[in-house]
């Protein structure tokens, strides 16, 4: 562009706007009562941040177990109020100066995000696993997280009993950027949502007590291929603004789907221009498919999830997936449904490779947790089959299908800090041969979470991934849902085996131990085993509330 | 009224509920409580009976809805019941020769220890027989159809520590699975043609269908009771099932049970009406088993399994008469209840004969034993000369109409059945003749067994010889109560409709042939068995002779055709579930795991290969989106 032509842009501009009157400043209106499960959220979460001030070690730890519990319940109770009130369906809105939208995805999400997160919080705040050190009850993560592991400020840390509270703090700062991704509704407040939830997720990688190193490696590695996404989003953002002029949601569909045609002078070069729509939304899906776990864009994931604690791991499996999928789903049905014969081939794609990569890799882990890791790619690779379906039922199921996944994934992880030898968990499979003879109701249990991952009936893993397949093959995706169940076969094998090695191998001699878990981790277990028989044997009620819930405001 | 249909059923499923779960302590007093609620179901029925006899002939059947079943969008099942004539018929014979049979097993099973579940189990194939017979519609007709199965495979095999008797049950099972398979394809047809089971809507239905699928269906149900009713192919089981107790031959394999592949095929008669080669399979299988059966009882030495064979044979003449459609239905049933009574008392006869001699059932071992055991001299006589058609008695009546309508059928068909059913009437003449030569007439033969004890042959008790004695009256009289006057025709035409045929020669005429081969038949066996002494071990026989002790090699047949094939096939299934099915499944799991090996190792642990992956990654999307909308 020469600098004539800026030139007269920037007179252009000036002179509309001093033609135009002055317009008063409005005070923009914030609807606080709907933002209330944010607001509260994110207030307890600084209120944690003070008390790690100013409050006496000693209680720090029970204060901010108590306030993070409150929180997330009250913030759980105004999503519920927020719904009773007719905000999920009849009086679904955008909020906040087209911020945010309130609508029926966005409360189901929300709830969904708080009630995973307060079972996760329970693993979180578990102090009987390991055994006490120095007369005081340790949790999973590091007694001071910035002394380098093994060196003597570790120790004279460990041997002062000092224990890292501020994880709860930054659980709630994640849940907060969480509870506003799937509800952002322009492309900035995505963006934000993302980091804020994404930064305090790097943090909790690197503090776990035991393996600490291979923590720190998480973290820095989810951290790099973060920020690596990240850029993707920021870019891909910056092409769709320059294609509409605009980073609200409703505006780029408008162009999008032409029925707005009027050019912003300031950016007549590129608006309108297909090639900048394309690439824009290409990055953001990169941006927002890193965080769902997609193969090619799932690499960080087995990593990050066997480095960072398990409790981190299954709030990370959980709570992620959920807020990611939100955000994905608002954008592809909101944003760019004109496009979706642009789309859908691609999502195919991601789709196909997502199930059969996972299933298939998982084939031959030899760690639990990378095991589960590869599960999940798997199991979003089934969502994104009910992602494309492009259907209303295509989002009430995949709505359903994160709700039940959910669930079965922190029982699931709840499970795994069970089992343990001296050097903490024992991950390794081969140390949970004969698990079912020697500790025949954990192993029961995990059974069913592996069931439920695996679909089989009874399950709620089953209910879900017959409602996404079901979406897809009405949508015309017929094809992804005979991958989906040939990919679903495979799992069943990692599935099977683990209850294989559990129930009919000889247990080992130096075998790990199944340590008995507080009130606060079996609650996680209970209330996951609870939720997957429910949502597996009387499935309907869910299902309806998904389909009420599954409409999205534009 | 309606509502008393299902007490019939549960008095003896209450009785088999009780017996076979209450223990020990029902021990003493089991036998009575089964005897007593088989007599309340009994009186029921008569009750029953009774009320529908002062009705008109047009309102005559009863309907109880119980409950329903499967209630399911598009299929309908109810348990309901429908009493009509047919069921009624049905219902006085089994309650009432089962009440008889009960009475009689308290004699007979005196002295063994597990009486009390033996009459359990007999009080629970009372409950599924009268299913079988009440039931309004096809699927809950399946089930009374199983539980018969069930309850005489329990039977068969109640002396299980004998490893015949267990063979036996075992046997009998598996052939009838064969049969079973052929009811449930038939029902399974009926809903995919007829959208129902029910008997109202599916036999209504038969006009408005193609011929084809009635056929299949007719054919199915013909396997269905070629299974039940021991007829050929099927047949092999009955004279195994004789290890059971002999009440239960009498009331089971000789009265009832074996009798539920006529019920079906007259309850089914619109289907087979209207579908005439399954009607022409019906005759064959009827006309082949009647001789089929004549001829193994000819040379059976074994009592019971001389009147399995008679069984085989008298149902082959019932099937017959039931194929030959509206002419034949009624006289079908009629010989049905009359054989009911006669052969229920010849082997009633056979158990006092076995009672009083130490179980032997060899005939050759017998004779002369009319003089120690007069009542079943007579009542066994007397049943006898029923079964063979002496004039005036109940089987002269019953078989004499099943002939006629044989001939009736017209045409070549007409002449070759008639002819194949009076030579059966032949036969049926010289082995009766025979039975009765060896068991009561001439010299004693039975000598001291291995430990030396003698047999004492001695009348059996009151519990025992009182059921035969009034069985033998039914014997007697049934037959001419029914035909004079045509009381039976009357009775049973409202349901099963009837014609007269065109018959090429007189009744009177058919008659006489009876009578003449009747007497050639006793003739025959007079001059083998009564002229000359009855040597005590067989001799070797002529070939017939003895192919038809080996029950005509049926077993043989079995074995190579069905065993031997079964096994080869079985080995050639395994081969190729091992080479083929299992080389392509393990072939793929070994693939999967060499790729997953494979795949693993992109996983490095570098985050720079992570970065390129995801920009590689970002980058082909970019590129296919573009390329997307290019093309």
């Amino acid at each position: 562009m020469s600098a004539t032509a800026v030139h007269s842009l920037w007179t252009m501009a000036g002179g509309v706007t001093s033609a135009a009157p002055v317009e008063k400043f409005k005070a923009p209106v914030i609807e606080y009562t709907q933002l209330a499960p944010v607001l509260i959220v994110i207030g307890v979460a600084v209120v944690g941040v003070l008390v790690e001030a100013f409050v006496p070690r000693r209680a720090r730890y029970y204060t901010q177990v108590f306030l993070t519990v409150v929180a997330l319940a009250a913030a759980f109770a105004a999503v519920v109020g927020l719904a009773a009130g007719g905000y999920g369906t009849t009086k679904a809105h955008i909020a906040a100066m087209g911020a945010i939208a309130i609508d029926g995805p966005t409360l189901f999400l929300q709830g969904t995000i708080l009630l995973t997160s307060m079972v996760a919080v329970f693993t979180f705040a578990e102090r009987r696993l390991d055994p006490a050190s120095h007369g005081k009850h340790v949790d999973s993560f590091a007694a001071q997280a910035a002394s380098v592991p093994g060196s003597d400020s570790e120790k004279a840390a460990v041997k002062a009993g000092f224990t890292t509270t501020e994880v709860f703090p930054l659980v709630l700062f994640s849940v907060a950027g969480m509870l506003v991704f799937p509800a952002a509704n322009d492309l900035l407040t995505l963006f934000v949502a993302l980091e804020v939830f994404s930064l305090p997720l790097y943090l909790l990688c690197a503090v776990a007590r035991r393996k600490r190193l291979m923590s720190q490696e998480a973290a820095v590695k989810y951290f790099l291929l973060g920020a690596f996404s990240s850029a993707f989003l920021l870019f891909g953002i910056a092409l769709l603004y320059g294609y509409a002029g605009s980073v609200s949601y409703a505006a780029i569909a408008n162009v999008v789907d032409g029925s707005v045609t009027q050019i912003d002078p300031a950016l007549a070069d590129t608006m309108g221009n297909d090639a900048l729509l394309l690439i824009g939304g290409a990055m953001v899906l990169t941006g927002l498919l890193f965080k769902v776990g997609a193969v090619p864009f799932h690499m960080w994931t087995p990593d990050v999830y066997q480095g960072a604690p398990t409790p981190v791991t299954g709030f990370m499996a959980a709570a992620t997936k959920v807020a990611a999928f939100g955000a994905l789903l608002r954008l592809l049905y909101v944003v760019l449904p004109g496009l979706a014969w642009d789309w859908r081939p691609v999502m195919w794609a991601v789709a196909i490779i997502t199930m059969l990569g996972g299933a298939i890799v998982a084939i031959t882990q030899t760690d639990i947790k990378r095991l589960l890791a590869y599960s999940s790619i798997a199991h979003a690779g089934f969502i994104l089959a009910g992602v494309i379906a492009t259907t209303p039922d295509g989002i009430s199921s995949v709505l359903f299908y994160l709700g039940a996944y959910s669930f079965v994934t922190v029982g699931a992880f709840a499970v795994v800090t069970l089992v343990r030898d001296a050097g903490g968990e024992a991950t390794h499979l081969s140390k949970w041969a004969g698990l079912g003879r020697r500790s025949p109701l954990v192993a029961a249990v995990f059974a069913v979470f592996l069931l439920a991952f695996a679909g089989i009936p009874l399950t709620s893993g089953f209910s879900g991934k017959f409602a996404v397949f079901k979406a897809a093959a009405d949508g015309g995706a017929g094809g992804l849902v005979v991958v989906g169940v040939i990919s679903s076969a495979i799992a069943a094998f990692f599935y099977i085996r683990v209850i294989v090695l559990m129930f009919f191998s000889e247990p080992k001699a130096d075998g790990p131990t199944v340590a008995v878990p507080s009130p606060l981790t079996m609650t996680t277990i209970a209330v996951g085993v609870a939720v997957t028989l429910v949502l597996g044997l009387a499935p309907q009620y869910f299902l309806d509330l998904a389909s009420q819930a599954g409409v999205f405001v534009r | 009224m309606e509502n008393l249909i299902a007490l019939l059923v549960a008095a003896p499923l209450l009785g088999a509920a009780v017996l076979l779960c209450g223990g020990r302590r029902l021990d003493r007093a089991g036998h009575w409580l089964g005897t007593l609620l088989a007599a309340v179901s009994f009186v029921i029925g008569v009750v029953l009976f009774l009320d529908m006899l002062g009705k008109g002939a047009e309102d005559r059947t009863l309907h109880q809805k119980l409950f329903s079943w499967i209630p399911v969008e598009g299929f309908q099942a109810d348990v309901a019941f429908q009493l009509d004539q047919l069921s009624m018929t049905f219902v006085l014979l089994i309650t009432g020769v089962g009440t008889l049979i009960h009475i009689y097993s308290i004699g007979y099973m005196e002295h063994d220890e597990r009486r009390r579940r033996f009459f359990g189990y007999l009080n629970l194939f009372l409950a599924a027989m009268l299913i079988l017979v009440i039931a309004d519609n096809y699927l809950l007709l399946y089930v009374g159809w199983e539980g018969v199965g069930l309850a005489s495979y329990l039977l068969i095999g109640f002396w299980q520590h004998k490893p015949s008797a267990a063979t036996a049950a075992k046997k009998a099972f598996l052939v009838n699975r064969v049969g079973d398979m052929g009811l449930s394809i038939a029902i399974m047809l009926m809903f995919t043609t007829f959208g129902t089971f029910a008997f109202g809507p599916v036999l209504e239905a038969t006009g408005e269908t193609s011929e084809g699928k009635l056929t299949a269906i007719g054919l199915m149900l013909l396997l269905a009771a070629c299974g039940k009713s021991a007829q050929v192919p099927l047949q092999s089981w009955l004279g195994d099932a004789m290890e059971g107790p002999t009440p239960v031959s009498a009331l089971i394999h000789a009265a009832t049970m074996v009798t539920a592949g006529v019920y079906l095929i007259v309850r089914s008669g619109a289907i087979f009406n209207a579908a005439p080669d399954a009607q022409l399979v019906v005759v064959v299988v009827g006309a082949v088993t009647l001789l089929f059966g004549a001829i193994v009882g000819c040379a059976k030495d074994d009592i019971k399994k001389a009147l399995a064979g008679s069984t085989m044979s008298q149902i082959g003449y019932m099937i017959l008469a039931a194929g030959l459609g509206p002419i034949g239905y009624v006289f079908a049933i009629m010989h049905l209840v009359t054989h009911g009574f006669f052969k229920a008392g010849l082997f009633l006869g056979a158990g006092s004969v076995m009672h009083g001699m130490n179980d032997e059932v060899d005939m050759r071992k017998y004779g002369g034993l009319r003089k120690y055991m007069p009542v079943t001299f007579i009542t066994f006589g007397l049943g006898y000369l029923a079964i063979i058609g002496f004039p005036g008695l109940s089987g002269f009546f019953s078989k004499d109409k099943i002939i006629e309508a044989a001939f009736a059928k017209g045409g070549t068909e007409g002449w070759i059945l008639g002819s194949v059913a009076l030579l059966g009437a032949a036969i049926t003449a010289f082995y009766m003749t025979r039975v009765m030569l060896l068991t009561f007439f001439g010299e004693k033969r039975w000598q001291p067994d291995a430990e030396g004890h003698e047999p004492h042959p001695h009348e059996s008790p009151k519990s025992m010889t009182i059921p035969m004695i009034i069985l033998a009256f039914g014997s007697v009289f049934a037959g001419g109560f029914f035909s004079i006057g045509d009381r039976f025709l009357n009775w049973l035409e409202p349901v099963t409709g009837h014609s007269h045929g065109h018959a090429p020669v007189s009744a009177t005429t058919v008659t006489a042939a009876t009578m003449v081969v009747l007497v050639i038949g006793v003739a025959i066996a007079w001059t083998m068995y009564g002229r000359k002494p009855v040597p005590v071990v067989a001799p070797r026989g002529s070939l017939l002779t003895r192919a038809a002790r080996r029950d005509l090699l049926q077993d043989d047949f079995n074995h190579v055709v069905l065993v031997r094939g079964g096994e080869h096939l079985t080995r050639s299934l395994v081969y190729v579930d091992h080479t083929l099915v299992d080389g392509v499944v393990n072939g793929t799991a070994a693939s999967m795991g060499g790729l997953s090996g494979r795949l693993r190792k992109l996983q490095n642990g570098y985050a720079r290969t992570y970065a390129v992956s995801m920009f590689g990654g970002t980058a082909v999307l970019i590129a296919a989106t573009l390329l997307m909308r290019a093309v």
